[in-house]
């Protein structure tokens, strides 16, 4: 072993802290936003777990809350619009030995992302998504989403859209995900843990925080006083279904963790190479 | 979505109760200035981001109050690095240390009476937390200990009310903005 390889291992072994995992962007989000907080959410998970920054990927769609990439030391990818869970899956499948953690924001993940969320839960990779719920589009000035209450009156949605809220805990139960949390970003330590949680949870695991937006939504401020631990943390999911079609939207904690085999690619030797398939088309 | 209920963190349990020794007082104490310091210096490159240069500024000093109280915890107690963070944490009443702003309160046009506002509650937390350490330590040292921190913070209390008595009140239309972030009708 060479002197350079041997400080290259002393380094690698060196526990990392939280602040380690901040990159030297500041973020350019109002002051105010919840997203803030969910940065350090990330960095105290990433830190708690021993994690590298080279052995660590986030992958993002775009919004507010997507930009988080660039505000942690890691490698990220800032990618298309509702699209992130796809270019995660694909990289988590490619290379299995990376922690891959996927941030998104409702409108994202909920809205254009939607048909991959539902996917992604069913098809359950080893990856954790991180979905900062701020019922409403802010990057685009305030539009309602998915989790937007319909009587939610703005410029932008006079009288309220009207529609039925998105519920997005129990559609990632309904459709296989393995872990499913709700936290708030007032509570960075306790975020923290969740996807600590989350990420040593095989399987696809679903974290959604509370993050208000104060430029569209400054009411949401009032969350803090709302939050509360949740009663439940069970392995039935029927349970866990019941409690968050009931509840208001504000019990935070692990609310369901279940034991499905993730979904690992084949590497069986003996599958046909592409030359072989291409020869069953050969007419 | 509407909150409804206000239980909150505030039923967690009190961290107060279980604090023993003179060394883990300061330790919680250093724990308390130095997230402060951290939160308030955040708060300063957020503020610098949007060009309140005004509020950043005194952001930053606050920041830098917060570090030397925490400095002053690591020599009073002749430690010469940080104190080890006890297992699984500090354990908080709130969600976060007493003395750190909640990152909400924050607005792009804040003025200096706002940030001002928000130093003034988080020391009146800080006061109420070594108050209620001194109700509930079992340890007579620790109780001691606690009670000149609370005065301690009192002082903080009255000299951030003095700053605030020589800082410009904001007009009303404080917060309203010509150029607003949101599509205009
Ligand atoms: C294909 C495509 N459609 C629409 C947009 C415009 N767009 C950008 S961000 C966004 C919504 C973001 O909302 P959300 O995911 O809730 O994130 P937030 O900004 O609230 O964090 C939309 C519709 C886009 N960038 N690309
Ligand atoms: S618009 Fe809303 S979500 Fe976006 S940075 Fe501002 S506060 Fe945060």
């Amino acid at each position: 072993m060479t002197a350079a390889t041997t400080s290259a291992t002393a380094r690698a072994t060196i526990p990392l802290t939280a602040a380690d995992f901040k990159s030297d962007y500041k973020p350019i989000w109002c002051p105010g936003c919840g997203d803030f907080s969910v940065v350090s959410s990330f960095t105290r998970a990433f830190a708690s777990l021993g994690l590298r920054p080279e052995n660590t990927a986030v992958i993002s769609g775009i919004g507010c809350s997507s930009r988080i990439p660039a505000y942690l030391t890691s490698y990220g990818f800032h990618g298309v619009h509702g699209r992130s869970l796809a270019a995660a899956a694909g990289l988590k499948l490619a290379r299995p030995d990376l922690t891959v953690v996927v941030a998104s924001g409702d409108g994202d993940g909920y809205s254009i992302g939607g048909n991959h969320f539902m996917h992604a839960c069913r098809r359950n990779v080893d990856m954790t998504y991180v979905v900062m719920d701020n019922h409403v589009y802010g990057m685009t000035k305030g539009q309602p989403s998915p989790t937007t209450e319909p009587d939610w009156d703005s410029k932008l949605s006079p009288g309220g859209t009207g529609l039925r809220t998105f519920h997005p805990l129990v559609i990632a139960l309904a459709a296989g995900a393995n872990f499913v949390a709700r936290g708030f970003s007032g509570d960075p330590k306790g975020t923290g843990e969740l996807i600590a949680e989350a990420i040593k949870t095989p399987g696809f695991s679903f974290v959604e925080i509370l993050s208000p937006c104060v430029t569209f939504r400054p009411e949401q401020r009032e969350w803090r006083k709302a939050v509360r631990e949740a009663p439940i943390n069970t392995d039935d999911p029927a349970r866990a279904a019941r409690l968050i079609m009931t509840d208001d939207g504000f019990n935070i904690g692990i609310l369901y963790r279940g034991h499905r085999e993730p979904y690992y690619r084949k590497t069986d030797k003996a599958a046909k190479q592409p030359a072989d398939l291409e020869k069953g088309f050969a007419i | 979505m509407k909150a409804k209920k206000a239980t909150a963190a505030s039923a967690r349990k009190s961290a107060a109760a279980g604090i023993a020794s003179i060394e883990e007082l300061m330790a919680y104490a250093y724990a308390l200035e130095l997230e402060a310091a951290e939160r308030y210096a955040e708060f300063a490159d957020a503020m610098e981001l949007h060009n309140n240069r005004e509020v950043s500024g005194l952001f930053r000093k606050l920041a830098r109050i917060e570090q030397r109280h925490a400095e002053q915890v690591l020599d009073e107690m002749g430690w010469t690095s940080p104190p080890e963070t006890p297992h699984g944490g500090y354990k908080w009443e709130g969600f976060e240390a007493p003395e750190t702003g909640d990152v909400t309160e924050l607005h792009y046009l804040m003025q200096p009476y706002h940030a001002l506002q928000i130093a003034l509650h988080n020391e009146k937390r800080a006061h109420v937390f070594y108050g209620n350490l001194v109700k509930q330590a079992s340890n007579a040292k620790v109780r001691k200990a606690a009670m000149e921190m609370e005065q301690e913070e009192a002082e903080h209390v009255r000299l951030i009310e003095e700053w605030i008595k020589r800082t410009p009140k904001p007009d009303a239309d404080w917060s309203i903005d010509p150029d607003p972030p949101a599509l205009a009708d």
